[in-house]
């Protein structure tokens, strides 16, 4: 009997397992064969192209491709220091008594879906960033900010856990070498915690560049390079929320499926290699 | 009233009236405790568990003080002043008296950034002084051999007894008067746990030792002084071989004769 479960769990578990390679591989498929024909036509030349003209039947993907780098570059140079410092006041400088209010608020955060983040950027935000740096106020940096927002407090929340996970004893060590705070937190804590601080940076990555409702309204759906900041732009997946209900002709309809293809090798890439370089490296240099 | 012995050798701690009160504990944790520490001895804790060995232990480098609401009252003299007191720069006194913990604790990095650790902190920024401070303390420490031709390797490459000793390199690279030890046998092999034994009755040449056990055979093969620890109480300090073979109180006697404990 007992045997039997064993295997029903294996099976089961193994079934599982093989369909989420399953399911990637299909969305992987369905996206390459509606893409064919957009591909035949445009070519690699696409990726480099920098006119999107849909009534013209003109396809350059590079802006929107800037776009998505761009934003999540930013938003990524926002969120992670900030995220680091407020996981080290959460872990190791907060008193007690606020750990947990502020630490579930943060969680809190974390679950709200992101076209309220998308909405609140949209009516208080665009009008700051219009105020301090002129423009529409919809561009780049406020797509980046909003971005930014967003991923703190998921990426605060798993870094605080994996620095809250560094021994006591190890902490003590520190201090009893004659070690202040700042010493044992950017001795022991951070390093302890290394891998988790990365996992949780990569994930955020993940979820900033393919993120559409938080930035569809702030960043403007212009297929231009921006130039300054604070121009107007888009992002793949702001293109494709925007253009797939008035995507009228073949051609068109096919390139946005290219695109979606784009940033799924993108964001493939960037991830993978943000594993093999930060995780196995990090493991390596240090043994 | 406990029986402690009146040392006639020189101090390098003296506590006096000594109590400890945790965080939320209605009543002290350790109860007007008063002892001699011996320099350039080894003074061995014993008792059950629970008794209080690791609360005194961490009272002498102040470590109860990165948890807050934790009392102490009465002296702990250390170099002609209380370190108790609230001007007592905690930095200086824990570079002074140092800490081997109940498990080995290598920091995340190598072999020989752990045992540079407390001279960096003490502003030793100098490579070839850092690089000598180093090798003398893992030689001293009984780590060299092993060590020297991997200093560059992460340390918690090394076994568990290795990471013990490397701790204790860490630990006397900074140079200090004191050394306490929690248990630091406890989670070794018994051949580890010999050559740290060893160790520590070669290391007191240099420093004053305090040492909490759990195993009596360990106080008795290291140790000159024994204090035996019941519920919070220091009921008798005595030199060791006094203690374990004509103890003064009945209490000590039980425990040691295997009655409870
Ligand atoms: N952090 C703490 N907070 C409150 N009470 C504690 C704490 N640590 C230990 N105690 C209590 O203090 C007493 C002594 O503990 P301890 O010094 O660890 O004993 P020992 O090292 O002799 O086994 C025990 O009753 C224990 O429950
Ligand atoms: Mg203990």
């Amino acid at each position: 009997m007992n045997r039997f479960l064993d295997r029903f769990f294996h099976l089961s578990t193994l079934s599982i397992a093989l369909l989420t390679l399953l399911v990637t591989g299909a969305i992987f498929g369905v996206l390459l064969d509606e893409a064919k024909p957009a591909m035949d036509a445009l070519g690699l030349s696409f990726l480099i192209d920098t006119k999107w003209a849909p009534n013209l039947e003109k396809f350059g993907a590079l802006p929107a491709i800037v776009g998505s780098i761009l934003s999540t570059a930013l938003a990524m140079f926002i969120a992670v220091p900030l995220a680091i410092g407020v996981s080290i006041f959460l872990s190791e400088i907060s008193p007690q008594i606020f750990k947990t209010p502020v630490g579930v608020s943060i969680e809190l955060l974390a679950a709200i879906p992101s076209v309220v983040y998308g909405m609140w950027g949209l009516f208080y935000f665009v009008p700051i960033i219009r105020d301090l740096f002129g423009g529409l106020g919809i561009g780049l940096l406020t797509a980046g900010i909003v971005l930014a927002i967003m991923i703190l407090p998921f990426m605060a929340a798993v870094t605080r856990d994996a620095m809250n996970t560094t021994p006591d004893i190890l902490k003590e060590s520190a201090y009893a070498l004659g070690g202040t705070k700042w010493d044992v937190v950017k001795d022991v804590v951070i390093p302890y915690a290394k891998a988790g601080i990365i996992g949780a940076a990569i994930l955020a990555l993940g979820r900033a560049i393919g993120e559409t409702m938080a930035v569809t309204f702030v960043m403007g759906n212009v297929h231009k390079i921006p130039s300054l900041i604070t121009d107007p732009a888009t992002s793949i997946p702001v293109a494709l929320a925007n253009e797939f209900t008035e995507a009228d002709g073949a051609l068109y309809f096919s390139s946005l499926f290219y695109l979606a293809l784009v940033l799924f090798v993108i964001s493939f890439v960037i991830i993978a290699f943000a594993k093999y370089a930060f995780l196995n490296r990090g493991k390596r240099a240090v043994s | 009233m406990p029986t402690i012995i009146d040392i006639t050798e020189d101090k390098a701690i003296e506590v006096k009236n000594f109590e400890f009160t945790y965080a939320g504990s209605d009543e002290p944790n350790l109860k007007n405790i008063s002892m001699p520490i011996a320099k350039n001895r080894v003074t061995a804790l014993i008792g059950p568990s629970g008794c209080g060995k690791t609360t005194l232990l961490r009272s002498f480098n102040r470590m109860h003080d990165l948890y807050p609401g934790n009392s102490y009252a009465g002296e702990i003299l250390f170099e002609g002043r209380n370190i108790l007191q609230e001007k007592e720069d905690m930095i200086k006194l824990r570079t002074q008296i140092g800490m081997i913990f109940q498990k080995p604790t290598a920091f995340p990095m190598s072999i020989f950034d752990n045992v540079a650790y407390g001279l960096r902190l003490k502003g030793i920024k100098n490579k070839s002084e850092l690089a000598d401070r180093v090798e003398k303390a893992l030689k001293d420490a009984a780590i060299w051999k092993e060590t020297s031709a991997r200093l560059k390797h992460d340390a918690n490459g090394l076994s568990g007894g290795q990471q013990q000793r490397l701790c204790i390199a860490r630990a006397i690279a900074v140079e200090p008067e004191v050394l306490l030890f929690d248990e630091p046998t406890s989670a070794l092999d018994p051949i580890s746990t010999q050559g740290i034994e060893r160790l520590i009755i070669e290391l007191k040449e240099k420093v004053s030792i305090l040492i909490v056990t759990h195993n009596m055979q360990q106080a008795a093969r290291v140790s000159d002084y024994t204090g035996f620890m019941y519920l919070g109480d220091l009921i008798e300090l005595g030199r060791t071989e006094d203690l374990f073979v004509t103890p003064c109180e009945k209490l000590t006697e039980e425990y040691i004769t295997g009655k409870f404990g």
